[in-house]
């Protein structure tokens, strides 16, 4: 199972965190600041995979944004490497070419992505449209619901 | 204006503070503001104040006071509070938070609520953060959801289930059930989640293991309708049918076969069958290659298989992708022990990958190389290892340096290779070097008996050209004081002559002493080995003296200790100086796993000198006497071939004289001794120890004495067999008898003697 996902920019900002085991804030920290140095030190043409503590580390970069997520020992790096770009393929096609900015502004929605397509560290859905088609008809929920706040209650 | 539009005015606010101070203070004071807007009743904007607390979280600052503000939208009736509050309880609270368990009936709530989009929610963070506890409340739920419900809902009951498992394994028993029936669905999601939870429960226990066993056909007819499919647009990568789901079912199928033959070969066609169809010009083709090649190799499959997947590895070698060849020596270096003749195939490759640029590909292409050195190898490789530690980064040298210790103790084909090798590591890299370093080596150069003179000679070259390496130095100090005077005598042969004069020798060894760059360890070094040449050298005795009573004030107290002590020797105990001082004797090596040759096979008994009789070989007796023993080689009734040059001899005949019996014998004789000699038959590898006979018996030399053939002519280890040769003694003189019975034999190709004397016969024997 995936350990944790970041997602960070080049200067080394955070913008998105999922962590899929109980882990101290403190702990967190740690590990941010850690995977950050790791990744940022690594020259341009090198292996997408690394070794840190008991974990396989896998990292890729899309332009400004280095997504970076900690594997376990029987996990496939190669198939980690196909689901970090499905993910931004999913990301992708909701925001309609994606960039760093959408995630920063919009990251409650980037979250809510990722949670239609992972779960628990393990892929959840494998299918490239049924995400989009949950998120679309989440957010047709969320809209009646607002407009429906949004009116006068008498 | 929509509120969330404040949430990204806020960003935008914070993004453009110019300082950290700045920031802070914003951040500051939108925290005040979403705390007093906490406490005020609803408002219909508690979901955007919520947000933005989660933004500042990420950022770093601290959130802890939304955590019951979560608790509370979690409970809301609105989808979109609802959404917002569990994405907050996921970021801000954990397990071993006391609000988490809050949350635990709003869960059980919306678990059964209409809309499949809020109880998604729900089963998406209990599978996050949910704790044993609230697993064990909920499982109930989960598994009535895994049962009976759409498939949306159900790939994600099937996931929250392992979240549930790896928290409270005993669970695990409620959801093996519905996970078998899972197996059937069509849609992938589901299939994906059933399989990762059937892994996780046949993980966990090994019941649960055998069960699904059954399902081992199953599995790969939905594996056989992903490969041979043809295109789905929803599921294809790279043109690959869900690599996703591949992966996840080669993975159960690895763990299902492993140990056991029939789910072995229930999968082995269809191995083959992924391993030749997958196309591995993309990451996803790869991927599943990958995945079906550690099944093969953990799987009890043929053989046929096993080197197809190492050809597979092999092709992932000198792929141009640095992430495939990673990928392709991490399991290259899982199998090497198992496999080796296979991965030595791929030598070559491997130690070019020595070369890449890549850190992680020169790390794992290291300890690869490492772990295929062999006896075979050993040169080659050691040259490619060494020119790779020149250029190591400074993260591997330590590993490169103990790896090539290890492999140069175990496989050196000469002692001075051995020799030289570790100087070539102590030049290039002494300072990466294990603290055992210095005693081996000096150890190893006291048992190289042959080659003091050429080591010392290499070593005073490499202390006059740098002192700054300190292992490398005190071995060099160590070695001059030892054999300081092969090194004055100027000749060699292993290496060209120098002239070394005795001034130089002690200029260099008080070089060391007097440098800033020698450690305390080393200076005690240079001292004594200033010390012990004053019994090697001649002249400049004096100068040791001095350089001696100097250091007896020094501010270093072992230095100050060791000089006082020599300046004691020289004055007090000058009589003992040359006894104390001399050649040391060989240091015995104490630690385990030194081989270099030694025989595997029993102790090898000395023979000592006994007071023997000559082994008489008398000349062999007419061809009409011959005995019916000594078959050699099996044929019975064969003349006896009178040839000198053979191995094998003939019997005379028996006569028989008064002397009944002796040791089982039949009459004494006055047939020659015989010298049977046979070549050891080698058998199979089902005997550890086969034997060549070679009997000699010593009696006393009126007695005469023939030897009958061995019953066979190998014995097998552990006591499993036996031969019998028997020995017909003539004892005309009715002396006492003793014999001396000497054995050789051949024991996996060393040959061994072993002396019994026999000092009773039986009474009636004279």
């Amino acid at each position: 199972m995936l350990r944790f996902l970041l997602l960070f920019s080049r200067q080394g900002k955070l913008r998105l965190q999922k962590w899929f085991t109980p882990v101290t804030e403190r702990e967190k920290k740690k590990v941010i600041r850690e995977m950050t140095l790791m990744v940022l030190a690594r020259p341009p043409c090198s292996c997408n995979f690394l070794h840190w503590r008991d974990l396989k580390i896998v990292y890729k970069r899309y332009a400004s944004l280095y997504f970076c997520c900690g594997l376990e020992d029987q996990d496939n790096e190669l198939l980690t490497l196909e689901v970090l770009h499905r993910y931004v393929e999913l990301l992708d096609k909701y925001f309609g070419n994606v960039c760093e900015l959408d995630i920063i502004f919009n990251f409650e929605k980037a979250y809510f992505i990722l949670d239609e397509f992972l779960m628990g560290g393990e892929i959840l859905e494998t299918s490239k449209t049924a995400v989009g088609i949950a998120m679309e008809e989440a957010e047709t929920l969320q809209e009646t619901m607002e407009e429906y706040m949004s009116k006068p209650t008498y | 204006m929509s509120p969330s539009v404040r949430l990204q005015e806020m960003i935008r606010v914070i993004r453009g503070a110019r300082t950290q101070g700045e920031e802070r203070g914003v951040i500051q004071r939108e925290c005040a503001a979403i705390r007093a807007q906490f406490r005020q009743a609803d408002n219909g904007t508690r979901s955007h104040n919520l947000a933005k607390l989660l933004y500042v979280h990420m950022l770093g600052y601290p959130a802890h006071f939304g955590q019951m503000e979560c608790v509370r939208l979690i409970a809301s009736p609105r989808y979109n509070e609802k959404r917002v509050g569990y994405l907050g309880a996921m970021m801000l609270l954990d397990e071993k938070q006391d609000a988490s368990l809050l949350i635990t009936n709003s869960i059980k709530n919306d678990l059964s609520h209409s809309s499949q989009y809020v109880q998604s929610l729900a089963l998406c963070t209990l599978g996050c953060m949910g704790s044993a506890e609230m697993c064990r409340d909920l499982a109930p739920e989960i598994d009535r959801l895994l049962r009976a419900s759409n498939s949306y809902i159900k790939k994600k009951a099937a996931l929250c289930a392992v979240h549930i498992v790896r928290k409270v394994p005993e669970l695990g028993e409620l959801f093996t059930p519905a996970s078998r029936s899972l197996l059937s669905e069509k849609n992938h999601g589901v299939l994906h989640g059933a399989v990762v939870l059937i892994t996780e429960l046949c993980e966990r226990n090994p019941e649960t293991l055998e069960q699904f066993r059954k399902a081992v056909p199953e599995l790969v007819q939905i594996m056989k309708g992903l490969v041979m499919s043809g295109y789905s647009p929803e599921h294809n990568v790279a043109g690959i049918s869900d690599p996703f789901l591949q992966v996840r079912i080669l993975r159960l199928l690895r763990i299902l076969g492993r140990n056991n033959e029939t789910a072995s070969d229930a999968v082995n066609d269809l191995l083959a069958q992924v391993a030749t169809n997958t196309d591995s010009s993309k990451t996803a083709g790869s991927a599943v290659l990958y995945e079906t090649v550690l099944t093969v190799m953990d799987i009890k499959s043929e053989s046929g298989l096993r080197v197809l997947a190492v050809n597979i590895l092999g092709r992932f070698l000198l792929n141009n992708d640095r992430n495939i060849r990673y990928i392709s020596m991490t399991s290259l270096q899982k199998i090497v022990q198992t496999d080796h003749n296979a991965v030595q195939r791929h030598r070559g490759t491997i130690v070019d990958c020595l070369k890449d640029q890549d850190a992680s590909v020169k790390r794992r292409a290291l300890e690869l190389s490492l772990a295929l050195v062999s006896a075979v190898n050993i040169r080659s490789l050691m040259k490619e290892l060494l020119l790779f530690l020149s250029s190591c980064p400074p993260e591997l040298r330590a590993h490169t340096t103990s790896g090539i210790f290890n492999a140069a103790e175990r496989y050196a084909p000469s002692q001075r290779w051995h020799i030289d090798t570790i100087l070539h590591v102590l030049t290039t890299a002494g300072g990466d070097v294990r603290d055992e370093t210095v005693p081996n080596l000096i150890q190893l150069i006291t048992t190289a008996t042959e080659l003091h003179c050429y080591t010392v000679h290499k070593l005073y070259r490499a202390l006059i050209a740098d002192i700054s390496v300190q292992s490398l130095v005190q071995v060099a100090c160590w070695c001059i004081g030892e054999y300081g005077d092969l090194l004055l005598r100027g000749e060699c042969e292993e290496t060209e002559p120098v002239q070394v004069a005795e001034d130089d020798v002690l200029d260099a060894l008080e070089t060391v002493l007097q440098s800033h760059m020698s450690s305390p360890a080393t200076r005690g070094f240079a001292l004594t080995a200033t010390m012990k040449l004053s019994t090697r050298i001649t002249h400049n005795v004096d100068r040791i003296r001095s350089i001696v009573s100097i250091y007896g004030s020094c501010i270093d107290v072992e230095l100050q200790q060791r000089a006082v002590e020599y300046n004691a020797l020289f004055k007090k105990y000058d009589h003992m100086r040359a006894a104390v001082l001399e050649r040391m004797p060989v240091i015995d090596k104490s630690s385990p796993g030194h081989t270099n040759g030694e025989s595997a096979g029993g102790s090898i008994k000395e023979m000592e000198p006994t007071k023997r009789t000559q082994e008489v070989v008398l000349p062999q007796e007419p061809a009409n006497q011959v005995c019916d023993l000594l078959d050699l080689l099996g044929g019975s009734g064969e003349p006896p071939q009178p040839s000198p040059a053979l191995s094998t001899t003939a019997l005379g005949p028996v006569s028989s004289t008064a002397g009944g019996d002796l040791l089982d014998l039949l009459g004494g004789l006055d047939a020659p001794l015989d010298h049977v000699t046979r070549p050891g038959k080698t058998l199979g590898p089902n005997y550890r120890l086969f034997m060549t006979f070679v009997s000699h018996s010593y009696p006393p030399q009126s007695v005469q004495l023939q030897m009958k053939a061995p019953s066979g002519d190998v014995i097998p280890a552990h006591g499993l067999g036996q031969v019998t040769q028997t020995v017909l003694l003539n004892n005309p003189n009715k002396v006492s008898l003793k014999m001396r019975v000497r054995v050789c034999y051949t024991s996996q190709d060393f040959v061994c003697q072993d002396t019994v004397q026999i000092d009773s016969f039986p009474s009636p024997a004279w």
